[in-house]
Parts: structure tokens; C-alpha cells; sequence
């Protein structure tokens, strides 16, 4: 195999930068669920590289429940999305402020 | 040196990400965002991983974007074709982004992780089978307690019926 591990750690280090940009510059809800899967999928990127080079199973075991776990996540962030939609009729998230004082 | 196969995928990767953000549609964003998530998938296949590969596969590309996409269809037409965004707070992303990027990405550079090769043999798929089903089983267990209240949450969210529009104050 020609790649090296620090290959696969730049092309996650890219990923984890433009997910905080989408995440500290867009107002759109469902756009920030996009910054925030770009990042998880960098993190998961990282363990399976480090898992391939030192080598261990437990990269990969740990990938795998980091995915499911992101699963259940975006299922919930987007039922709260649908919920603060009906209620706001706006997914712009400077709309969703009840909690303000 | 990186082969071209990886230098393919790591432009498609990225670029559908930057995509993602930027386009104005937001149903063209999720087939991004899409794109995006396959690349990874090709990613953990060139790292030997094809059991993580069809997993990232099957729970990404197939479920995940489809309830984004779902998502996407049940909003109205002109938030979906409209940008939603700070535009002072745009610059400053972008310079984050590039601080980010070159900061960590110097760090990394200057270690160790440069000298790191392999030549050993991949992990083979029971391995993680056995790891699942022996050391990792109380962990399986409350994942699949987590995921099944996670989904019985989702459903009591999105069928709420008293939640109207009319708590809206202005």
C-alpha cells in the first residue's frame, strides 16, 4: 500500500475544517446537520487509519459503533428539527429562540 | 506517495463537501452531502477495511440520506431554494477554516506520523465478529437499547399533535 497514514489524517483534518465552517457560518438546521456528519465522519475516518497502521481490531470495532451511534443521532436531530419547523415555520435557527429570556 | 485511486477519491470527497455547504439547493446539498459520505466509504476500502466500507454504505448512504432527503421534502419550497447565513460571520469562517486547517495540519506534518508504514497483514472481519460478540457484548447491548430509544424518541418528537404554530410570539 503506497498511502501513508498522514495522508488519510490531512484528508480528515480538511473534513473536520470545512464541518466547523458549516457549522460557525450557516443559520439553516438541517445544513448544520451536514457540518456536524461531515465532522463525526472524520473522526471515524481517523480510527479506522490509526486501526489499519498500528495494526488493531478495535479501530474498527470502535468505527462501527461511533456509526450507529451517529444513526440515532440524526434520526433524533431531525424529529427536533421537524418539530421546531412546525412550530416556527422557519428552519432558521436565529427564529428558534422561546428559551430567550 | 499517495496513488491516484486515493487522490481521485480525496478530491471527490472534499469537493462534494465544500458542495454540501454551498449549494443553494438543498436537496442538491443532501446528493452532496451523499457523494460525500460514499467517498469515505471508499476511503475505509482503501484502508482494507470492506466490513466497515458496506457498513458506512448501508447506514449513511442508505438510510440516512434518505431521511435527510425526507426531511428536506416536508419544508417549504422557498427555504429549501434559499441561503440561510450570517454574512459577517462568513469571512470569519472562512478564516477559521484555513486556521484550522494549516494549524493542525502543520502539527501533523512536523510529528512522527509521517515515517509510519505498514506491512502487516489486514485485520481480518471475524476478528471484529469475535470482538463483537465477546468482549464488545455488553457494549452491543446497550447500543441496541440506545438505538431503539433513540428511534421510540424520534417517532414521540415528530408525531406530537399539539405542537402548532401558534406559540409564535411576533
Amino acid at each position: 500500500m503506497s498511502n501513508g497514514l498522514i495522508d488519510f489524517v490531512l484528508v480528515s483534518v480538511a473534513l473536520l475544517a470545512i464541518g466547523i465552517y458549516g457549522l460557525s457560518v450557516k443559520r439553516n438546521a438541517i445544513r448544520m446537520l451536514f457540518a456536524i456528519e461531515m465532522i463525526v465522519n472524520s473522526a471515524n475516518l481517523n480510527l479506522v487509519a490509526f486501526a489499519r497502521f498500528i495494526p488493531n481490531s478495535q479501530g474498527q470495532t470502535l468505527a462501527l459503533f461511533s456509526i450507529a451511534i451517529a444513526a440515532a443521532e440524526v434520526a433524533v436531530g431531525l424529529a427536533l428539527i421537524i418539530v421546531a419547523y412546525r412550530m416556527y415555520r422557519n428552519i432558521d435557527i436565529a427564529d428558534f429562540r422561546s428559551l430567550k429570556g | 506517495m499517495v496513488d491516484s485511486i486515493f487522490l481521485a477519491v480525496s478530491v471527490l470527497t472534499i469537493g462534494s463537501a465544500i458542495a454540501a455547504l454551498e449549494i443553494r439547493s438543498l436537496i442538491y446539498g443532501s446528493i452532496a452531502l451523499m457523494i460525500t459520505l460514499s467517498g469515505i466509504a471508499g476511503f475505509f476500502l482503501l484502508l482494507d477495511a470492506p466490513f466497515v466500507a458496506m457498513f458506512q454504505l448501508s447506514v449513511y448512504v442508505g438510510s440516512i440520506a434518505v431521511l435527510i432527503l425526507f426531511t428536506v421534502m416536508l419544508v417549504r419550497r422557498e427555504l429549501i431554494f434559499n441561503k440561510i447565513e450570517d454574512h459577517r460571520r462568513r469571512y470569519a469562517g472562512i478564516g477559521l477554516m484555513i486556521i484550522i486547517m494549516l494549524g493542525i495540519g502543520t502539527i501533523i506534518i512536523g510529528s512522527g506520523l509521517k515515517t509510519m508504514e505498514t506491512n502487516t497483514q489486514t485485520i481480518d472481519y471475524r476478528k471484529i465478529g469475535e470482538d463483537f460478540l465477546t468482549y464488545y457484548s455488553p457494549a452491543l447491548i446497550v447500543m441496541a437499547l440506545i438505538l431503539t430509544s433513540s428511534v421510540i424518541g424520534a417517532l414521540a418528537l415528530a408525531r406530537r399533535e399539539d405542537v402548532t404554530n401558534e406559540q409564535r410570539t411576533d
